[in-house]
């Protein structure tokens, strides 16, 4: 291995009381992919925040090149070398694709932009990358997960010494992925770019990454080289303990029994123009049914009209026995249905709130403002909901916000759980989330689903849907295209051999 | 690697995308459009030039002042403090000038200074101390009325001043009034410059640029390397600068300083911004917008002066709705976009 390209030692950082990072030691040489691997709040996103000028490191030290460094802002870590791609697009949805992949570094005729220049720049670059887009669109107008890939051109642009993937692959599908981990091996083979891995897909990150440094609770465990780690190992190094709570609970949910009566809520031709097209869906009490598809194939859509989210304008849509009509989500959640939203920041949780307070916000109006809920009760069921979803940190008086992703969606799954709903529908709830709370929160859905309710479960990861789920419902195109029943038809290969031969076989 | 390319065409259509950024900006064209024919129709004289050219002369400070504000609204600002701050600058000319006797020409000089330096003061408290620009531009607002009020409570004349004639002397086009022509003064030129300037710098310079990138996504412009700092502060500055510019330019225009003049000014200019397309929660909208909002409100006024028997308050009310109905078809717009999204 040649010398250190960045070396960090004993970095700490505290936020108000809370050490984020405990004396992390990283190393990152010329030329490698490198993985920074651990649980939600473990500390990765500090420690890149940290070597990217987001944050400054209260002990410790970091060398870039052998020199020491200290970044006050992404722009000063930027200017020496190292760029970053978060897993939130971050770029500015107002302005062109090519702005966005030239902002503060547009070609200028004095000091003017040359918008001519600039789109010529932006196109090449992106040819480069093998990527098609009309540079003078604005961004906003392209999905998110071709907003990812022009911050990642941009990045690259840079001439990055150093580039730094914070989960960009979240929202990417296979195909964009491939080019994204193709992209990521070109510039460490023909530019000798250094980049900062970091993934919850693990099958990604053995993919690509040369070694890994995995943290678990602001604290290094180690670095490997990926082939001396096997998979089991390394999830074992991640949560601390002896894990393997996921193969526990492979298809352990499929015994339970799905009461054979009429459906508890029922969809006829229920559609939305230019969202999803009318379909069918059945979904009887203690089912667990699962949406999958790729994305942008219409699966949130779909939740969102049963929801009341949205408003479908074709067929009828009945629920535990009764006609649905001026279907919205207050009605909905009056009469049992339960939505998880798929984007739990802007959609599902006051960020300023406490845990408490977002835990009973849907109990408080189900109950009508009037009727407040006594201290002594809040704080029983609150209690209990922390305990037994294993809500950390257990503190029912601290900000959500300052919660990682996947206890804001146990936070998010407590409330409506107090109003204990007929329907749960979750939509994505275990995206960008840890592995230790992604086992929870699956084995909360297959417990609630023994326990008689009935579940909406959409996830972008097939291997989640076809764990849990009774019946799949496959989407293609905004559209359902098969419903799959049978025991031996619950893989991933069926799934996606469905999608690929876009239904009608069954 | 290079055998496979993605391809994606635009597919949703938003408030900033290419046909739907510039509706809001036809619907006030069509209705400033609708307002001239309007009074071309119902008045005698109405389609002279003249007409056209008094909205540049009557409207000059306004005008100024919101394309400050322009700058301020993309970023995602408000800056309430432009009518004091305007007020000031008139009755600090008045007053240095025929009280304290200083030349005229450092006196504008020193008040531009002063203008632009308050700007970057003010600016320099929202990004720091990380305040919320309503309230921090509210102390300029309060500040800088009772400043004025405390150097006169009554009209200050600046006849005597030599200098103040300039802004007034003015150009005849099309050899004037009596042959079909118009005149235009000095300080209309000035306000049009302002304008035109405030259009390059907003569209095609890296500060500009800026100003809408921060408006757009603060957090994302931090995390791109934007800097940040300087273009929020640097919009309060263009702010205090064109405030400043407005009050030498109303000093011009009537050669006097009254300390009760341009109460609401800021409010005046915030409807034209609005009114001309530009969103108030910052990153879209343009400054020629901010000229079509101006010269609605100039029309409003017009209107109501051929007319005769109306109060001038109505151009009021008629402002009132109108902003309304922009508010809404924003709003609307942005929800269409929202809708359509994956």
């Amino acid at each position: 291995m040649s010398a250190a390209l960045v070396s960090m030692t004993g970095i700490v950082k505290d936020f108000t009381g809370v050490r984020a990072l405990d004396g992390v030691d990283f190393t990152l040489r010329p030329g490698e992919i490198h993985a920074v691997m651990g649980e939600n709040g473990a500390g990765k996103s500090t420690l890149i925040k940290v070597l990217t000028g987001v944050h400054a490191h209260d002990a410790g030290e970091i060398l870039l090149d052998g020199k020491p460094v200290r970044f006050n802002s992404p722009g000063a870590a930027q200017a020496a070398g190292i760029a970053t791609v978060y897993q939130e697009v971050n770029l500015t949805e107002n302005l062109s694709v090519a702005e966005n992949l030239l902002a503060g570094r547009e070609p200028r005729l004095g000091p003017f932009i040359n918008f001519r220049a600039m789109r010529r720049k932006a196109k090449a670059l992106l040819d480069d990358l093998g990527i098609d887009l009309n540079v003078a669109a604005p961004l906003s107008s392209y999905s998110i997960a071709m907003q990812q890939l022009v911050a990642i051109a941009r990045a690259v642009d840079i001439d990055a010494k150093v580039l730094i993937l914070d989960e960009p692959t979240s929202s990417l599908d296979r195909d964009e992925v491939a080019v994204l981990l193709g992209l990521m091996r070109r510039l460490a083979a023909e530019r000798g770019t250094a980049m900062v891995f970091i993934s919850h897909f693990l099958e990604q990150v053995y993919d690509i990454c040369d070694r890994m440094t995995v943290l678990r609770n602001g604290k290094l465990v180690g670095e490997w080289a990926t082939a001396d780690l096997p998979e089991s190992e390394l999830i074992g190094h991640m949560l601390g303990r002896e894990a393997a709570a996921l193969e526990q609970l492979e298809r352990s949910v499929a015994g339970h029994e799905v009461a054979d009566e009429a459906p508890l809520l029922s969809a006829k031709g229920l559609g939305r123009k230019g969202s999803i097209a009318p379909y069918d869906l059945d979904v009887r009490r203690g089912e667990v049914v699962g949406l999958a598809g790729l994305l942008g194939s219409g699966r949130t859509e779909t939740v969102r009209l049963i929801a009341g989210a949205d408003r479908a304008d074709s067929g009828s849509l009945s629920f535990d026995g009764a006609k649905v009509a001026g279907h919205n989500p207050r009605t909905a959640a009056a009469r049992g249905i339960a939505f998880c939203p798929e984007n739990r920041k802007t959609e599902g949780l006051v960020g300023d709130l406490t845990v408490a307070e977002n835990m009973i916000l849907a109990m408080q109006a189900a109950r009508g403002w009037a009727r407040t809920i006594p201290q002594s009760q809040r704080n029983r069921v609150v209690a209990e909901f922390i305990d037994k979803l294993g809500i950390r940190p257990g503190d029912p008086d601290m900000p959500v916000k300052n919660l990682s992703g996947g206890n804001q969606q146990k936070v998010l799954l407590a409330r409506w759980m107090l109003i204990e709903p007929k329907l749960l529908i979750l939509d994505e709830p275990t995206r960008g989330i840890d592995v230790g709370a992604k086992a929870d929160i699956q084995k909360l859905v297959a417990e609630l689903s023994g326990e008689g309710m009935a579940v909406l479960f959409v996830s972008a990861e097939l291997d989640e849907v076809t764990r849990l789920s009774d019946r799949i419902a496959v989407l293609r195109d905004r559209e359902l295209i098969s419903v799959l029943e049978s025991e031996a038809d619950m893989t991933t290969e069926r799934i996606v051999d469905t999608i690929v031969a876009g239904g009608g076989s069954e | 690697m290079s055998t496979q390319t993605l391809t994606e065409r635009p597919a949703r259509s938003t408030l900033f995308d290419g046909m739907t950024r510039y509706i809001p900006i036809g619907a006030t064209v069509a209705l400033l459009l609708a307002l001239y024919f309007g009074g071309v129709a119902n008045y005698r004289n109405f389609d002279k030039p003249q007409v056209i050219a008094n909205l540049f002369i009557d409207n000059a400070p306004l005008l100024v002042i919101a394309v400050g504000m322009t700058f301020v609204i993309l970023s995602g600002g408000i800056d309430l403090s432009v009518g004091s701050v305007m007020a000031f600058s008139t009755m600090t000319c008045a007053w240095l000038t025929v009280e304290a006797g200083l030349s005229a020409p450092l006196v504008v000089a020193l008040v531009l200074v002063f203008g632009t330096g308050w700007g970057l003061l003010i600016g320099a408290v929202i990004h720091y101390f990380n305040v919320q620009p309503f309230i921090a531009t509210l102390v300029g607002l309060f500040l800088f009325r009772g400043l004025t009020l405390q150097i006169s409570t009554s009209d200050m004349s600046m006849r005597e001043v030599k200098f103040f004639q300039w802004g007034m002397t003015h150009v005849e086009v099309g050899g004037g009034i009596r042959q079909g022509g118009f005149w235009l003064p000095y300080l209309s030129f000035a306000a049009i410059a302002v304008v035109a300037v405030a259009f390059v710098v907003l569209h095609y310079t890296r500060f500009g640029r800026g100003v809408y990138a921060v408006g757009g996504n603060e957090q994302s412009a931090l995390l791109m390397g934007l800097p940040v700092a300087r273009t929020k502060i640097g919009v309060y500055v263009v702010s205090g600068f064109c405030a400043s510019l407005a009050g030498v330019l109303a000093a011009f225009a009537t050669k006097s300083a009254d300390p009760l003049r341009h109460v609401g000014a800021e409010l005046d200019a915030i409807a034209a911004v609005v009114i001309g397309g530009t969103l108030l929660t910052g990153g879209a909208g343009f400054v020629l917008g901010t000229l079509a909002g101006v010269m609605v409100w100039g029309l409003l006024n017009t209107l109501i002066q051929f007319q005769g028997n109306l109060s001038s308050w109505w151009a009021r009310i008629v402002m009132g709705v109108l902003l309304l109905a922009f508010i809404l078809l924003q709003r609307g717009l942005a929800r269409s976009g929202e809708k359509r999204r994956t």
